[in-house]
């Protein structure tokens, strides 16, 4: 695909949770719980408020066309603020420390004084019904030309747990935001430039890791078609593919739009009742309907099954606007007959309301309100047809494919947070805020200084475990001993089914001090963490798992190996080191440092050939 | 510069140039809401004025559609954080919202009653005082002279229990009147706002006829107590369900959204008691609370005042170095009343030789008044009953239920 002839532009949206140890606007503390431990519940309206201006939020309003109780699962760690029955306290600084720390890695202006706003979102994710945010810095720039717009800090939403039930744990974890300008031209762009702010903000060591604690929004246009947001995409490696699916979701939409107007395709808006047609109907869904209704999309016969995106058709576009109003879905002619609609009832069906051969026909069964709500949204959006692409927000589905959410919100989402004072952002602090090195700097560092190689400096420098193996080195283990404990034992470890999170970083470091100073073998490493993630502490670990085994004692064994062969070693010469060895080593794994065996044996082989 | 409020400008600022409207000035900062809704901050000199377009046309103000089958209520409002919005004098919330603006943005009301609306004044609850409370008591009962067939009080919460109290003992009403609030401003989408005033509305067409609280039962969306004006307290500062009865279980509760009214047994029903309006109040009144080791001086400040409540400890005692304060107080005309500092139980002061003190001092036992309601009876018996005796018995009667523990008073 030819990005640049057909004008892609797409931006990004980034949040990162922040590892601070309370939340962004109250002192509960940033754990993510088990929603199996809730210990408390409790259930709320949302209703939209105006903004201060005296706008209703545009995207606000679709969400609550149905009006819905939430449920609200709560925990011993959480608090009357995540249930919005207390007012919130100061922004934590330690939040704020951060994303300015981010924003000077950007090369970023900080605004003196940050202001907090409350961002609307009705759908249940938040308590208040609202996010706050706030800007922190503006214009900044990135690797591969690109420029950050802003950066803002906000508060996490709740975690659905399923429909209208919600968990409080996430809400209020302290989020940076970070938006780039449109300036990304391909899907692998997109990706790279994912990747680097990714890696800019674990340089920090100051971020959450692991699944779900990052998340990009993608905003992608192109000529002729129109911005989209896409929401939540928590897979990088699935960054392009999203973009390609947009691109070609919007493609599809803008050749479905010209093929509309060559047929002179007509939606006149009307609806009609059909539920008489389905009353002997084998349909499971039409059977246990109080209503169907049904409309008429003149021209529109074979676009509506149009395939737009892996799996995704015209007529699903049209089912997600649909859905906002409760109803499951709804079934179109180009589809039918199936889900046990016969071809005799699609007959009916067409000759009731008149529908030609171009044209498709469009049912929906629920209750009357629901169905006349469904059919409204249907004809909407069957009427933007004509215009190409809708600006959406929409949601990314399993594979790379979206649907749509609600429209783009508005500026009217936006008021003021009341019970904030704003936070002035001193020349002074700005300045004094240092700038971590960047991972992939780190990376380099690894192997010119310590002389790690290159793909082991990289695995160590991205690893969570990176501060572990900073504090190692610098308490004086051997940086390469010290990165492949790190790396492949604990991986081993965790392979073995035991839980590395046991051990603490004092008994890794014990141990690792332990071989450095001879008392015990490399070997051991593994026999004795295990131990050690079983609870037994590191000296007992050593000395019941690998007590180590002095040089002399060695050099007894050895000697009585070595003379019970005497005449083989003559025999063999220099070549009866390697299987003499063996048997040494049999003895003596883990107890003792091979080098120093070799070293013992070949004295002792020295002194017979 | 002359930037006024609602200006669109044009920041620039770190290098790029930015639209939005100016909002206010915090120090030699302007305030600027972007496009993008963010407000931000920057050094006004980085803001230039720019052209006003033709400005975007508001929505035209929804007419209020009444249906004349339905009985007609009064929401008279009094301000609060039920009414509130923004005040970008000073940042925080204020009151503005008008009772009109209440039914505009709760169209459910509109389904309940039909409603005539007035607004004697805007103002936060701590602004509340007595001559207030006596012009809300008038404007109530004007508003059931005219046929108002149950009454709404929109009101900020921090002092919602005194007005409410004061207009219990104001005034004999035939009507529901209702009491309410909300504890979470009226510019959230988790306001408790739209509940509180949906579930008041069913009260004020109920089978109700006194004076009550009507606000959250509890932290969900699922029910409201009414509470006696004269057995409630405000008993969190910030949670929904602050309001609890003491001492009592609520007179009713509505189930929402369903809106059904349940009342208690002993719930004042509509139409048994006469309209009467009793205004008169004598506002220079105090209440204090005793603490260990208060100097008497502070009772004697009270010196001059008509009435005093004290709220003292247990059974209702204070020091024995205060008795000479109080004896001298009562001495030269002050009516001093007894109330405890606990939660619930009455006053008793024949049980501790304290209490025999402070009945020779001339105290008067308040029994299981709560001392806030106490203080407003006070007033009102005050301005309603001259002779010692007189006031004695009245604040000893149960006139609106302000004495829940009649049958164990230890008078």
């Amino acid at each position: 695909m030819d990005y640049a002839a057909i004008g892609l532009k797409a931006g990004l949206e980034i949040h990162q949770q922040l590892n601070t140890t309370e939340k962004l606007f109250c002192h509960s503390p940033t754990v993510v719980r088990d929603s199996a431990e809730h210990n408390g519940e409790i259930s709320r309206y949302l209703r939209i408020a105006t903004s201060e201006m005296g706008d209703v939020d545009r995207a606000a309003k679709e969400e609550l066309m149905n009006q819905r109780l939430f449920t609200y699962y709560t925990y011993d760690s959480t608090g009357l603020v995540e249930i919005d029955e207390e007012p919130p306290a100061p922004l934590n600084p330690d939040a704020l420390d951060v994303v300015l720390t981010i924003a000077k890695m950007f090369d970023m202006t900080p605004l003196p004084e940050i202001h907090t706003m409350r961002k609307m979102i009705v759908d249940g994710s938040a308590t208040s019904g609202f996010q706050r945010t706030a800007l922190v810095a503006l214009n900044g720039s990135i690797e591969h030309s690109c420029r950050v717009e802003t950066i803002a800090v906000e508060e996490e939403a709740c975690q659905r747990i399923e429909d209208t039930i919600f968990s409080v744990d996430r809400l209020g974890i302290p989020l940076i935001e970070i938006t780039t300008s449109p300036c990304m031209k391909t899907p692998d762009e997109v990706h790279d430039v994912a990747q680097y702010i990714g890696m800019t903000l674990r340089s920090t060591g100051r971020v959450k890791r692991g699944i779900g604690t990052i998340r990009q929004d993608v905003n992608v246009s192109i000529r002729d078609g129109a911005r989209v947001e896409i929401k939540g995409v928590q897979e990088l490696d699935l960054i392009a593919e999203v973009v390609r699916r947009e691109v070609q979701r919007q493609l599809s939409l803008l050749a479905i739009k010209d093929e509309l107007v060559a047929r002179n395709a007509i939606v006149n808006g009307e609806v009609y009742d059909v539920t008489a047609v389905f009353s002997q109907t084998q349909s499971q869904v039409l059977k246990k309907a109080r209503v169907i209704l049904g409309t008429v999309l003149h021209g529109f016969n074979g676009l509506v099954g149009l395939e737009i995106q892996p799996d995704r058709r015209l007529g699903s576009e049209m089912s997600d606007y649909a859905k906002k109003c409760g109803v499951g879905g709804l079934f179109h002619t180009d589809e039918l007959p199936a889900y046990g609609v016969t071809e005799a009832e699609v007959h009916v069906l067409k000759e009731t309301l008149g529908a030609g051969p171009n044209d498709a026909v469009i049912i929906v069964a629920a209750t009357e309100q629901k169905c006349r709500c469904a059919m409204q949204m249907i004809i909407r959006r069957a009427k933007m047809a004509f215009e190409g692409v809708p600006e959406e927000t929409r949601k990314m589905l399993e594979g790379g494919s979206t649907a749509y959410m609600r429209p783009l919100p508005g500026a009217a989402r936006m008021y003021p947070e009341t019970d904030i004072l704003p936070v002035p952002v001193t020349k002074e602090y700005w300045e004094s805020i240092a700038m971590p090195e960047l991972l992939s700097v780190k990376a380099e560092r690894f192997v010119s200084e310590y002389g790690l190689d290159a793909g082991m400096a990289r695995q160590m420098a991205f690893s969570e475990k990176l501060p572990l193996f900073e504090r190692a080195v610098a308490e004086g283990v051997r940086p390469v001993f010290a990165a492949r404990t790190i790396l492949a034992s604990l991986k081993e470890l965790s392979r073995a089914g035991i839980s590395s999170e046991t051990l603490s970083d004092d008994a890794i470091i014990a141990v690792m001090k332990t071989v450095e100073a001879g008392n015990a073998a490399k070997e051991a490493v593994l026999d004795i963490l295990t131990a050690c993630a079983k609870g037994m502490s590191v000296s007992d670990a050593v000395s019941r798992v690998a007590p180590a085994f002095s040089r002399e004692e060695l050099q007894d064994l050895v000697h009585d190996i070595v003379s019970d062969r005497v005449d083989f070693i003559r025999t063999r010469g220099k070549a009866a080191l390697g299987p003499v060895m063996g048997l040494v080593m049999k003895e003596v794994r883990g107890r003792i440092d091979g080098k120093v065996v070799s070293e013992v044996l070949d004295e002792e082989l020295g002194r017979i050939i | 510069m002359n930037l006024n409020n609602s200006d669109p400008v044009t920041v620039e600022f770190a290098g790029i140039e930015m639209d939005g409207i100016f909002i206010n000035r915090s120090g030699e900062h302007a305030i600027v809401k972007l496009s993008s809704g963010y407000n931000i901050c920057v050094p006004e000199s980085l803001c230039s004025p720019k052209e006003k377009t033709a400005s975007a046309e508001k929505p035209a103000v929804i007419p209020l559609n009444q249906d004349a089958s339905l009985p007609l209520l009064s929401i008279i409002s009094t301000g609060g954080t039920i009414a509130s919005t923004v005040d970008y004098r000073t940042g925080a919330v204020s009151s503005k919202f008008t009772a009109e603006d209440i039914l505009r943005s709760i169209p459910e009301l509109a389904g309940i009653a039909r409603y005539h609306t007035l607004q004697p004044f805007q103002v936060l609850s701590e602004n509340m005082n007595p001559a207030m409370w006596q012009e809300l008591t008038r404007n109530i009962h004007d508003e059931i002279l005219k046929g108002a067939q149950g009454i709404i009080v929109t009101h900020g919460t921090d002092t919602m229990l005194y007005s409410a109290a004061a207009v219990s003992f104001m005034l004999s009403t035939p009507v529901p009147i209702i009491f309410v609030g909300a504890q979470r401003s009226a510019d959230r989408p988790s306001s408790d706002n739209a509940m509180n005033a949906i579930c008041s509305a069913k009260a004020a067409v109920s089978d109700l006829g006194e004076v009550v609280i009507c606000m959250h039962a509890n932290e969900s969306d699922t029910k409201c107590a009414l509470h006696r004006a004269t057995r409630v307290r405000k008993n969190h500062t910030s949670r929904r369900d602050a309001f609890q009865s003491i001492g009592r279980e609520p007179v009713g509760s509505i189930e929402y959204p369903e809106g059904t009214v349940v009342l208690a047994k002993d719930a004042v029903l509509r139409g048994t008691k006469e309209l009467r309006l009793s205004d008169n109040l004598v506002s220079n009144c105090g209440l204090l609370q005793y603490y260990p080791g208060m100097n008497p001086a502070v009772i004697d400040a009270f010196k001059g005042y008509k009435g005093l409540v004290i709220a003292g400890t247990g059974l209702g005692h204070v020091g024995t170095d205060c008795i000479e304060s109080i004896t001298r107080l009562t001495a030269s005309g002050t009516t001093v009343i007894m109330t405890s500092q606990c939660q619930a139980g009455s006053v008793c002061d024949r049980v501790y030789e304290t209490g025999r003190d402070l009945l020779d001092a001339g105290v008067i036992e308040g029994g299981s008044m709560l001392p806030e309601v106490a203080l407003v009876k006070l007033m009102w018996v005050l301005g309603n009953a001259t002779r010692k005796e007189d006031i004695r018995r009245l604040m000893q009667t149960n006139l609106k239920g302000e004495l829940e523990y009649d049958l164990w008073r230890c008078a």
